[in-house]
């Protein structure tokens, strides 16, 4: 089987130890996974905004790119839902019935959970987290996908984690895309409420599936600097035991400095590189160095 | 007695943040859709084929309106010949003249009003006033906002804004000024300020001679107008007075009682969360010595015929107004109903809005984009209109037209350079090496406080992460090849 990966540009740019994640999470799964160099974007944000024109180029370059794979895996429930659900109908609209066919043979497309409960058949990925951590659904891949429980069940069999329920899970964080910028104070509105929800659960990381959400969310935690981490899914999967190394492990227990998130990282398969402890803790950054 | 209206409500981000700012309206609507919610939720749960009913609903309102021609010319036929007359208006300001011409007739200068949200859109109230008549909302919450020279932001409970208090305080305020006063000793308790609005409005109900209401159906095979409601008033404005005005929607139209039972069952579980309504009112025609003796049916297009034309956005009158969808909006709840700048609030205003009153007005274009869409209001719709998808689908329309004007919106053209800049891997990886290299420049400890331009409506309350310096594709050519 041929898997690829769709990492998406905002995880390929702002959050790559996500991708890196995925890698070493399938890798030790014993799946092969490429990435496919040509993509680039699922076109979400344009087609959300109302600027369908300018999603087709970005849906051709979506189908070209993954044509021939058996399996796309994204870390986004956001951009499966967008690939699935619309990208035919984009093509469709556009009155190109070459594109419309290209779409309907892409691969089947599975946001992370759903690929390795339905597809790989695995809830104990054999990660080990010893942290208490909430779980935020997220709209896209509730509503849209339907993953249901998938993630809590990958959650729940992370050796050493302390999972809290969140209160009011199902509701929407605000974040909305280009909502967040176009109703800033309504979205601002609701990613409070949820930020006072995760607080109240007393969790040291809020986990997602969905690293635009946890930009929302995280952005405000990490104004407020309420001490409180924002982790995607698949970075806590992929975290082993062995992966903690004495340098990462003291990392954890006194939040402390890091360059990783300044240098070029280490290869995920690598010990992680040890610390200078100088700068001062970036928001999203202790667990960094274990995936 | 003339409330306010929504002319000149500022786009929605505007009004929003207006809303959010009262910590009263903040409160109380939590409160209330919070409350609403639950209940709904466990009245649905009780429903083994809640699906298969919601399927049903939506297939009877789609079959009707594709044949909507047929049903509404049966429909003017069968109330011809059960002694009512039909009167066609092509938009609201037609529909009230026709009322007005029709009170007038009557010689009265005073009608009892049924909650009613077509009324509210058509202005009629205020029509009503100018030519010197006075229209008395007899639905609780429509009194409160009626004496309250407010304007109503929920479609089931029009003063959802207001608590006990409020209602107490305005009681106490207006009602002496329009009939009836309030007992001077008058509480916040729930039973005491009904007892004050009973006593109120029974005074309006024996003097009326003229009712008006809405209808949240109208059966074709029967000629039927039906009203659903929970207290009582409406019953009371459609049986005392000697004539009756319903001004209705032409998509309210269902072809037959049985199609109508449908409906009865998904709109009381979806609206107040109770298993059966408590008052449905049928009337057909006129009926000697019971009842109004002359009955009008006042047909409204008003936008409808528009948007039925448009295949994606048709679906938004399929709606029975069971406010389902508002009070499971986390926009709804935040910001309430008056930032929308319509009678119809929440997820369905925001597709309804603009179509049914185009989208020349910056707040009508503002209201597609008034949603995160989270799909909550498609969840729970018992007539299952996909609101996300009329959302995006008006969003482009408004970008469509947008894209005639000479000069490009910034938002236009940071769309564009974002499309160049996807367009390509070499032009990603560049990019991204820009923002990392900016970033270090804006950030601190791995985290951005302040972005310039646009951008800075993200950092008034949130930080960024600064960009990684490898990105992903970065770190996968340097490991993997
Ligand atoms: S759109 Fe659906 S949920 Fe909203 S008021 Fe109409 S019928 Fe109810």
């Amino acid at each position: 089987m041929r898997i690829a990966l769709f990492v998406t540009c905002l995880t390929d740019t702002l959050y790559p130890e996500t991708g890196r994640a995925v890698v070493k999470l399938l890798e030790r799964l014993g799946c092969a996974v490429e990435f496919p160099a040509g993509q680039t974007c699922c076109g979400q944000m344009h087609f959300n905004t109302g600027y369908r024109r300018e999603c087709v180029p970005l849906v051709r370059r979506f189908a070209e790119t993954f044509a021939g794979y058996d399996a796309v895996v994204t870390p986004s429930g956001s951009c499966a839902a967008m690939v699935r659900e619309y990208h035919e109908r984009v093509a469709e609209a556009a009155g190109d019935a070459r594109l419309a066919a290209a779409v309907r043979a892409t691969p089947a497309v599975y946001e992370l959970s759903e690929f390795l409960v339905d597809v790989l058949g695995v809830t104990d990925v054999g990660a080990y987290f010893p942290h208490r951590v909430t779980f935020h659904p997220t709209c896209h891949s509730q509503r849209m996908l339907g993953v249901g429980d998938r993630p809590l069940r990958l959650l729940r069999a992370v050796r050493g984690i302390d999972l809290v329920e969140l209160p009011a899970a199902d509701q929407c964080c605000g974040f909305g895309g280009t909502f967040a910028l176009k109703n800033h104070d309504t979205s601002v509105a609701m990613g409070a409420d949820k930020a006072r929800h995760v607080l109240a659960t007393g969790a040291e990381v809020l986990c997602a599936g969905d690293n635009s959400c946890l930009m929302h969310i995280g952005g405000l935690l990490s104004r407020l600097r309420t001490g409180v981490r924002t982790l995607h899914l698949a970075e806590i999967l992929a975290a082993a035991e062995e992966d903690r190394a004495p340098a990462a492990a003291e990392e954890d227990r006194a939040p402390a400095a890091t360059e990783e998130d300044q240098a070029p990282a280490a290869p995920s398969r690598s010990r992680p590189v040890p610390h200078s402890g100088k700068s001062p803790q970036s928001p999203r950054t202790a667990e960094r160095s274990t995936p | 007695m003339n409330g306010p209206t929504f002319l000149g409500t500022p786009a929605f981000p505007s009004a929003a943040r207006t809303a959010l700012a009262d910590t009263r309206l903040r409160h109380n609507l939590a409160h209330a859709t919070t409350t609403i919610r639950r209940k709904r939720e466990e009245a649905v749960a009780e429903v083994d084929d809640w699906e298969a009913l919601r399927e049903a609903g939506r297939a009877v309102k789609e079959r009707t309106l594709r044949h909507l021609d047929r049903y509404l010319l049966q429909l003017e036929e069968r109330v011809t010949a059960a002694g009512g007359r039909v009167h066609w208006a092509r938009d609201g300001q037609e529909a009230a003249r026709i009322v007005v011409d029709l009170v007038q007739a009557t010689g009265e200068r005073e009608v009892v009003k049924v909650k009613s949200m077509t009324t509210q859109e058509i202005g009629l109230n205020e029509a009503l006033a100018d030519a010197g008549i006075t229209a008395y909302e007899t639905d609780l919450a429509e009194l409160v906002v009626q004496l309250g020279q407010d304007r109503p932001s929920h479609i089931l409970v029009p003063a959802i804004h207001r608590n006990r208090a409020e209602i107490r305080e305005i009681f106490l305020r207006a009602m002496g000024e329009h009939g009836r006063a309030a007992p001077a000793d008058l509480s916040d308790d729930p039973q005491e300020l009904a007892e004050a609005a009973r006593r109120h409005l029974r005074e309006k109900f024996l003097r009326a001679k003229v009712g008006v209401s809405g209808a949240n159906f109208l059966v074709a095979e029967t000629g039927t107008a039906v009203v659903v409601e929970s207290e009582g008033n409406g019953r009371m404005c459609l049986t005392l007075p000697e004539t009756l005005i319903s001004v209705v929607g032409i998509e309210k139209v269902v072809p037959t009682w049985q199609d109508l039972e449908i409906f009865l069952q998904l709109l009381p579980r979806s609206s107040t969360g109770e298993r059966m309504n408590p008052y449905t009112s049928s009337w057909t025609g006129t009926t000697a010595d019971d009842g109004p003796g002359a009955f009008h049916l006042v047909l409204l297009d008003g936008g409808r015929t528009d948007t039925l034309a448009d295949p994606v956005g048709r679906q938004a009158l399929n709606c029975i107004r069971c406010s389902a969808c508002l009070n499971v909006c986390p926009v709804y709840e935040r910001v309430g109903g008056h930032a929308y700048g319509s009678v119809y609030p929440g997820p369905i205003g925001a597709v309804l809005t603009p179509q049914l009153r185009g989208t020349a007005a910056e707040s009508d274009r503002s209201l597609p984009y008034a949603s995160t869409l989270c799909g909550a209001c498609y969840e729970v719709c018992p007539v299952k209109i996909n609101i996300p998808e009329v959302l995006v689908h008006l969003r482009a329309r408004v970008v469509d037209e947008g894209r005639t004007r000479k000069v490009p919106s910034p938002e236009r053209l940071a769309m564009a350079a974002a499309r160049s800049v996807l367009a390509g891997p070499s032009r990603l990886a560049a990019a991204q090496r820009a923002a990392a290299a900016a970033g270090r420049l804006l950030g601190r400890d791995g985290r951005i406080s302040r972005l310039p331009g646009p951008a800075s409506a993200w950092t008034e309350a949130r930080d960024v992460p600064v960009p990684a310096r490898e990105s992903f594709r970065a770190w996968w050519r340097r490991t993997h090849r």
